[in-house]
Parts: structure tokens; sequence; C-alpha cells
């Protein structure tokens, strides 16, 4: 029998990041011919086509009160859409807002969360998530044994919708705001300079560790990130040694990635920053030590110093890239 | 002021892991404080120093989970609760409840809390707590300040810092770049052994078992594939640049 499953789209400066789409594909499978609803919550929206993304109805909540994420707010909001639909699960992103958001949510009603997950098998009678532990040095398999149930998807694992476009409905909902919903206000956002691209999302990172040397050191990573529209990231041992903000930080404790492309350089490949880094698709370690354990899970490794192959690779770049 | 921090013992993040029988193997691990745990605590004996505040830490855990308390006793906290009674063990549904219900016996202003750990890695049960609570939070912050019973913190959202204000009774969870944890010193590890600390059961926090029974369940806990090491390039560098360029592109097509 289908189900009725809700995503609560994954909203950003008003649009929607690409983790909505691969909730959609979650959505669709664990639906099994139910009804995929979508909520999105945020202020002067910029919708995307919702059928050919997945979702049979969407729920809007535009409002200024909503350009901000406040946890009390968006909680309330996200619990209407509920009462409404009565899904079976609940899908958020595991992304800033997403693992905040989903357990008040979760304990506001009295329910179970299987936080990032990775994957799902479909195939049995109940739906069985798999997600890390020790970021991902380990993976479980969970179940929920009650529905209602909550999930957190993590970015960049899940394959989007790819089924025939939908008619969707689409509802407006409005939220009544009042001062005990605001028991947190946001009063100013500092758009940090860490690039465009968002390290948990971005399909390519370019990442640097204590062989960059110095905060200036991370200037040609910067100059390779910026050719091939990569996000950059950081060892724990670049970061504690001030070359650059912890908001970079990948490894157990920090941000786990799972890019297309990671680049590694001047990272010698501690166990913790591993956990981090070591489930992406290709690898390419850049280390002037022959030794460095990086090159046990890189695809790709060249000895040398970095500062002389960075910037070969990047010309090397934007040669091929210009000529296509 | 009372501040409550809520902590988890968990594998040094430089361990590896094993899976013997169906189980994490802990046989020979380091067990160290959850690290993010650990800027809370740094941060609660801050706010102690600054302001004559009173600290306790608490934590839902296996009696091998004292050496932790102990550890945050060292740092500077005044008491420790140690519920070790297995009926309180489960899913983030169920450890947080035991939580609030360690909460709800003190009279505490701020709770203090990592933003996850470095071992399950849900990013639960702290806000899970708050809910319980009926109380705001404030989640992954990296600088805290607080005036009276205002509280401000700077959140890190997505790489963007967000300013956050709110009021106490509040949760803050901690994120990396809130301070530099102390390591106890000497004395603070004399004087650790002789601060309270409290055991509290099921009964003791007036919960019963099913109330608090998980709803998630781990059916199997499994390695990822060990990932073989791929090509040393050789050649001279220009070589071996282009030839890393051209897999890239045409082998793994990562690159467009």
């Amino acid at each position: 029998m289908g189900k009725n499953i809700l995503v609560v789209a994954d909203v950003r400066n008003g649009a929607l990041r690409n983790v909505t789409n691969e909730m959609l594909g979650v959505a669709n499978r664990l639906a099994q011919g139910g009804t995929v609803h979508v909520a999105v919550i945020g202020h002067l929206l910029d919708l995307p086509d919702f059928g050919v993304a997945g979702a049979d109805d969407v729920w809007v909540m535009d409002d200024a009160h909503f350009g901000n994420y406040t946890p009390s707010l968006y909680r309330k909001a996200v619990i209407e859409v509920i009462q409404q639909v009565q899904p079976q699960v609940i899908l958020f992103a595991h992304s800033a807002v997403g693992k905040d958001l989903a357990p008040a949510v979760a304990m506001r009603l009295g329910l179970g969360q299987i936080s990032d997950i990775t994957d799902v098998e479909t195939d049995t009678e109940t739906p069985t998530f798999i997600r890390p532990i020790y970021a991902g040095k380990a993976f479980t398999k969970v179940v929920a044994t009650s529905e209602p149930y909550v999930i957190t998807v993590r970015p960049n694992n899940l394959a989007p919708y790819d089924g025939a476009p939908k008619t969707v409905n689409t509802h407006t909902v409005n939220v009544t705001v009042e001062d005990a919903d605001l028991s947190t206000v946001v009063r100013e956002v500092v758009r940090k300079a860490s690039g465009a691209v968002d390290l948990t999302e971005a399909k390519i990172i370019v990442s640097g560790g204590r062989g960059v040397k110095s905060e200036a050191g991370f200037s040609v990573l910067y100059e390779l990130a910026e050719v091939l529209g990569a996000a950059v990231g950081a060892s724990r041992g670049a970061c504690d040694a001030g070359y650059c903000d912890y908001a970079l930080q990948i490894g157990q404790t920090g941000k786990v990635v799972t890019p297309d492309l990671y680049i590694a350089c001047g990272i010698s490949g501690a166990i913790q920053h591993l956990a981090g880094m070591s489930n992406s698709k290709v690898i390419v370690a850049i280390n002037k030590d022959p030794e460095a354990p990086i090159f046990q899970v890189a695809d790709y490794g060249i000895v040398g110093d970095l500062f002389e192959v960075v910037p070969q690779l990047t010309a090397e770049f934007k040669k091929v890239m210009v000529s296509q | 002021m009372n501040i409550l921090v809520l902590i988890k013992q968990t594998f040094d993040t430089e361990e590896r892991i094993a899976i013997v029988d169906g189980q994490v193997k802990e046989d020979g691990v380091r067990f160290v404080i959850n690290p993010y745990d650990e800027y809370a605590i740094e941060e609660a004996i801050r706010i102690k120093e600054a302001s004559d505040a009173q600290v306790t830490v608490a934590t839902v855990g296996p009696e091998r989970a004292e050496e932790a308390l102990r550890t945050a006793l060292a740092m500077g906290a005044d008491e420790a609760i140690l519920a070790a009674d297995e009926a309180l063990f489960g899913d983030e549904f169920t450890v947080a409840q035991a939580l609030a219900a360690i909460a709800k016996k003190g009279q505490y202003d701020l709770i203090l809390a990592g933003n996850q750990a470095v071992d399950d890695g849900s990013s639960q049960v702290a806000v899970r707590v708050a809910e319980l609570l009926d109380w705001a939070h404030i989640s992954t912050v990296t600088k805290l300040e607080i005036n009276g019973d205002e509280v401000v913190g700077h959140r890190d959202a997505q790489g963007d810092e967000e300013v956050v204000a709110g009021r106490l009774p509040l949760v803050v969870t901690a994120q990396q770049g809130l301070n530099d944890p102390r390591y106890p010193s000497l004395i603070g590890i004399r004087r650790a052994g002789k601060k309270p600390l409290t055991r509290m059961s099921l009964a003791d926090l007036g919960l019963a078992e099913g109330d608090i029974a998980p709803k998630t369940k781990i059916v199997q806990r499994f390695l990822p594939q060990v990932k073989e090491a791929g090509r040393i390039l050789t050649g001279d560098l220009s070589e071996q640049v282009q030839e890393l360029v051209r897999c890239l592109r045409t082998v793994d097509k990562v690159i467009e």
C-alpha cells in the first residue's frame, strides 16, 4: 500500500539546495505509489518545477518571518503541515537547518529519528536505512520500529527522482506567528569568505593540510578551486595551526564529505581526517612524503611539493577546459 | 548561575573500528570525552570563572563513563551525575528523556552540550532535551556571550555565521572553534576524586521503561569496503599533471 511521505525542502537564501531533489528521490522510493509531499519554508522563495523533481503536493510557507532560520517557528510550520498531510515518514536534509530542525520536530511529536542516511533499501517490508558511524569508519543498517518517523538525508549520496513528471497540487499555508514562536532571534548573518560553493554539497573539493604552511599558502588552493568550481576544505592540522577557519575542517571532528573528486594537498592522512573524506568517489593526493597514509586511500597520487604541483595542475585544467 | 553540561564518552578519533559478533569492539580502545562535549565543558568552566557559576556534568552511559566525568571534574566542573542504568540506554529518543529527567532534578539556567557525538553522529540529543524541557536552543555555536539572562550565540550555519540571540533558560550546543579546552591540572585531578558524583537509575529519575523505549533499531553493523591504494603517477611533473587531468576527465569522468 502506498504511503504518505513528507519532504521538508532544504532552503538557502530563498533557493532550494540540491539535496531537496535527492530527498524527493528517496521519498518516491518510500512512498511506493503513495503521495509525496514537499514543504517549503522561507521568504521570497524561488520554486523549481516540483513535478519534474517528483512531488505530488507542494506546501508553501513564504513569509518575512521565515527569512532566517528560527527553530521554534520553523518547528511550528513543519508541524502544521504534518497535521494536514499525516505522513508516515518525514524527511529533512542533514544540513545546518535540517539537522537542527528534525530532532525538534521529532521530539515535539514523540517520534524516532534516523539521522544522516546515505542509502536506503526498500525491497523489504520495512525500509532499512544505511548510515555511517564514527564518521564513516563503519556503517549501520537501521529500521524504525514505529511510524511516523523522521529521517535526515546526507547530501550528495542519493539519486534524485527520474520518473515521469507529475502533476503538482500547490497549497499555500499561512502560519500565524506569535511572540512565543520567536524564542530566539537572528540578529545578523555574516557571510564567510569560504568560497561560493558549500562544502557538504560540493562535487569537487580542494583541501589543504599542514603542508600548506600558512594562511597565504591556501591561495594556490583557492586558485585551483576557482578553475574547477570547487569548494575549499582543510584538515584539522591546518585549522589548529590557524591557516584557515574551523568551518572548513573535514574529518571526524568537522565535516564529513563525499564529493565526486577530492584533491588532498599537503595532507598526511590522519585516521580522523580519512574518516571524513575517504568515501569520496575519486581521491587525488599531493604530498611530499611518499609514505604519507593519504596515498593508501588515493586513486591517484603525485609525490611532490604542492606549491609546484598545484599551480601546474591549475594551469593544465585551465588549458583543457578552455580548449573544449 | 547553574550550568548543566551533557557529555558522552566516545572512542578517541584516532581509533580504528573493528566489528566482532556484530558489535563494535571496545577492548583496548582509548576512550575520551566526545571532543564537541569538551568544548561545552570548557565553556561552562569559563563562564564559572568569569561569573561564579556552578557546573554539573552528566552522562548516560556505562560505568566506564565515570572516567570521562572525572576528567570533566578535573578540568573544573563541580559535580557529576552518572546514569549507568541499562534501562536508560537506547536510541536518541530514550537517552534524551533520561537526560531531560536529570535536568529536571536540578534548577539549571543553561545547558551546554556538544552539537554531535563523534561516534553515532546523529545530532539529535541536545535539541531533543531542549524540546522536552520546552526551552529554546541555539546550536553549533563558535562564540557565546552571556549578559544577565540574554545569551548571544554565533553559530556555524553551512559556512555562514549567524548571530542568534535568546534568553535563559537555554540549551546551547558547541561547535569546533568555540574555545580551546584545557588539560586538567595535577591539582585538578587530585581534587576530582573528592568531588561529588551521583548515580541515577531509571527509578531515581521517575521514568518508566515503556515510555522511553527506543523507536529505532540497529539491525546490522558493518565496515566499508577497504579502498585499495591507487596509482602513484610517474614521469616528470608536467607528464604527471597531464596524465592526472586526462584520467579525471576521460576515465573517471569527474571533471567536465
